[in-house]
């Protein structure tokens, strides 16, 4: 097979086109930088009607909106793929059980994420000093904050300012009002003395520029929104610096497999797949940003070896690939006979919670590090695929008729408990470990040839004893809402009900960035170690994850790096 | 009309024509008009698409299982003096898919009937739908009251059990249904809390400095200007 040069040498070639990628993308080209956006999965524009899944009615699919191996979080959600890729296999080392979530599409993840929005604080950046585990990051709060501010104000963001000292305040739009069952929390949570605030999401609540709309309230963020009322990457990013005139080419359905380098072991440009036409295509660039998602990047520098990079580019250190780590998790519900045949009202609200428990016991003696937060879900949804499954299990606790049944009186069963349940779930951050990783399997490759990634993942004692504390938390909380709570208490048996490593889609780490080149994959601007010419803008750079969800300081991050790549540029460092 | 078009009648906004050439004699070919089942478009990938119309194209129940989950359906959720049944919104039609989507769900489903047929050919020495409805629903009886069930009759309550999650979600994830449940979303509005009377029947009330925080509904489409210590001044 002959491999296909690109014509002209592009001055940035940007693989992927999610937060960091899409971040990337705006900054450099309004820079004046020629750049092209190499992306693994087809375009998607959420304000085409091909597209559209947002305000579609649950008959529009055949198999009611279900999920599947092709969407896994159903068929309206806006993430194509999930945990599964047709012909992307991963694998696990004996034992463990890592779970990837995956999307192939313009924008990736963010189409469809909980757009939660949380800025790291002073604390989430230094948590070594404090309990002595994991490594500090080489940067602070204050290094990151200016870019924190200008990504509120370029994307929006809802939220209120309370001062609470690791949880900074930013450049808020108003949050919404909370709804009914977030009012039965509030109560609950003063009652308990667990702090609860109005949530922080990417959502306009009213309008940052005349190029996207206020949001309309129809819940569906993870749908993908036509109005461009909430964060995507490709709506918010890269559609606005393809409009500004910049030069912006975009690479669809383009699988990069490496990073080529030359002699000298500086990089040349990037080969893919063009998934269209199976051919392989180099493209050539002046300098590379990887933001493929932190393990797809880790796979393609590990993949990338040369005669200077031997071992994969990047990778001297031999620390590509480790301290992947993911959020804790785990949750519980609550049925509360007072929203039992409940008045029905439109209450879809924005898309995600209004209001949350941020983490409250910084100061406390605790036999866990770190901490989590609390995030709440209920109300009169949608009905979708699932919906009236064992309708009326519920009678079993108000004894209100059978379980079971046939006939109207399910009708009764349906209504009466409509909107009657309440969730929780935790969300807490890991420590990262060196023995959690992914590495090249040498066995197996994807259908384009290239090898694919082996996990090795496994909980220690820490995250096991946080969430053991959320399980006690969560059965406070509900308890004071006058509820039942539903089922068993996950207990010791199950490790309490933590979630598996990669299934809160928060994977991070696996090229942390460190002022030591032995023990680190890039300096703190993303800048590999190894290679100047090349970054690293996605979740991998992450020395620690907070129990904030990555998106905000990936995009804060991505900015920051993407000025110093501009000004080492301009002083011909690069 | 043969099984398949009144299948197609059934479950397909559209039925897309399409010319096909086939062979009918050796040196001879002859111009058929083949009908291409379709959906209308709800926002699928090309795979998606494709995996669709493999799907509508199959043929997993017979008529007579067919027939026999309307019966079904019709008893688990019949019509009422207001509104429509299962077999109003077109459940069978929902499962006779769903089976072929999920192909998990096709030898319980399967297998479930054959048992409900030799049950009632035991009894009754007659297939489950050739039932008077009476004796119909005393079988319905001994299977769809979890936790009373005889031991000799688990698998026919666990078939049952299937079967109504399946005729519930079908039903109230269609038209029909989504009315009868009264769900009042699924449109641009805007949110500003929740009704006083429910407020006050929960014995709930906004706190005042919460409140302070929210969004003014009425400027909602202002643009958003800050002072430099991020206070919002529209």
């Amino acid at each position: 097979m002959q491999i296909i040069e690109s014509a002209k040498t592009y001055d940035v070639a940007i693989v992927g086109s999610g937060a960091g990628g899409g971040m990337a993308t705006k900054i450099l080209s309004e820079a004046g930088f020629d750049v092209a956006v190499l992306e693994a999965g087809p375009y998607f524009d959420p304000a085409e009607d091909q597209y559209r899944n947002q305000l579609r009615w649950p008959w529009e699919s055949p198999r009611r909106g279900a999920s599947s191996d092709r969407r896994s979080f159903g068929d309206f959600d806006a993430a194509y793929g999930g945990w599964n890729l047709d012909g992307e296999p991963f694998t696990n080392e004996k034992g463990t059980d890592f779970r990837w979530f995956r999307s192939r599409m313009l924008g990736g993840r963010t189409n469809h994420w909980g757009r939660i929005s949380l800025r790291f604080g002073p604390l989430d950046f230094k948590r070594k000093s404090q309990d002595g585990l994991g490594d500090n990051w080489p940067i602070g709060y204050e290094d990151v904050k200016p870019y924190y501010d200008k990504v509120d104000k370029l994307i929006g963001v809802f939220g209120s300012k309370e001062n609470i000292k690791n949880e900074p305040d930013g450049f808020f739009l108003p949050p919404p009002k909370p709804r009914l069952h977030e009012m039965h929390y509030i109560k609950a949570a003063r009652k308990t003395g667990i702090p609860v605030i109005p949530s922080r999401l990417s959502i306009l609540t009213k309008r940052i520029n005349n190029q996207r709309g206020s949001c309309f309230y129809c819940g569906q963020c993870n749908r993908g929104c036509s109005a461009y009322a909430d964060f995507s990457a490709g709506t918010c990013l890269i559609f606005p610096a393809q409009k500004n005139g910049g030069k912006v080419e975009l690479f669809t359905e383009a699988m990069v497999s490496e990073v080529t380098t030359n002699k000298e072991g500086k990089a040349t440009g990037v080969t893919y797949i063009n998934k269209l036409d199976r051919k392989t295509y180099h493209l050539k660039a002046k300098i590379v940003i990887m933001a493929a998602s932190a393990c797809s990047s880790a796979r393609i520098l590990l993949n990338s070896k040369s005669p200077v990079h031997q071992d994969g580019l990047g990778n001297s250190s031999g620390v590509v690939g480790k301290y992947l780590h993911d959020s804790t998790g785990a949750s519980r519900a609550v049925f509360i006979p007072k929203l039992m045949d409940r008045k029905i009202y439109n209450e879809d609200g924005v898309g995600g919670m209004h209001v949350y428990t941020p983490w409250w016991l910084n100061d406390a003696k605790l036999d866990f590090p770190r901490g989590y937060h609390i995030e709440v879900w209920g109300g009169m949804g949608m009905p979708s695929y699932g919906f009236g499954f064992n309708p009326n299990d519920l009678n079993k606790v108000t004894g209100m008729g059978n379980v079971g049944g046939y006939g109207d009186s399910l009708r009764e069963d349906i209504k009466r408990y409509y909107g009657a349940v309440v969730g929780i779930a935790g969300r807490g951050e890991s420590v990262p470990q060196k023995d959690n990783y992914c590495e090249i399997d040498n066995e197996v490759v994807d259908e384009w040839g290239i090898p694919v990634l082996k996990f090795n993942y496994n909980w220690t004692n820490n995250e096991v004893r946080q969430v053991k504390h959320m399980q006690d938390t969560f059965e406070d909380v509900l308890g004071a809402t006058g509820g039942i709570l539903l089922g068993n208490k996950p207990g010791a048996d199950t490790q309490y009900g933590i979630t598996k490593p990669g299934e809160i889609i928060h994977e991070v780490g696996t090229t942390r960035m460190g002022d030591d080149p032995r023990t680190s994959v890039t300096n703190k601007y993303n800048q590999l170690h190894d290679c100047e010419n090349v970054f690293i803008m996605d979740a991998g750079p992450f020395v620690s994850q907070a129990d904030k969800n990555p998106t905000w300081t990936i995009l804060a991050l991505a900015w920051r790096a993407s000025d110093y790549l501009i000004d080492q540029v301009k002083k011909r460092n690069i | 009309m043969d099984r398949r078009d009144s299948l197609k009648g059934l479950l397909v906004g559209s039925v897309a024509g399409g010319l096909l050439v086939t062979g009918c004699a050796p040196g001879e070919t002859k111009e058929v008009a083949e009908e291409v089942a379709s959906l209308p478009g709800y926002g699928r990938t090309v795979p998606e698409q494709e995996h669709d119309k493999k799907v509508l194209a199959e043929v997993f129940l017979n008529e007579h299982e067919l027939e026999t989950i309307a019966v079904l359906c019709d008893i688990i959720l019949p019509a009422t003096a207001d509104i429509g049944g299962a077999k109003d919104a077109e459940v069978p039609a929902f499962i006779e898919f769903i089976l072929k989507d999920m192909p998990r769900q096709q030898l319980p489903i399967r297998g479930g009937l054959a048992w409900l047929d030799r049950h009632s050919n035991k009894l009754h020495n007659l297939e489950f739908k050739k039932l008077t409805n009476e004796q119909q629903l005393a079988i319905c009886d001994t299977l769809a009251f979890p936790g009373k069930t005889a031991p000799a009759l688990l698998a026919g309550e666990k078939f049952f059990t299937r079967m109504r999650n399946l005729t519930l979600t079908g039903y109230y994830t269609s038209a029909l249904g989504i009315k009868d449940l009264g769900y009042k979303g699924n449109q641009p509005n805007f949110w500003d809390g929740v009704p006083q009377d429910v407020l006050d029947e929960q014995g709930l009330s906004y706190e005042k400095d919460w409140l302070a925080k929210c969004v003014d509904q009425t400027k909602r489409t202002d643009i958003a200007t800050w002072d430099d210590e991020g206070n919002l001044l529209t």
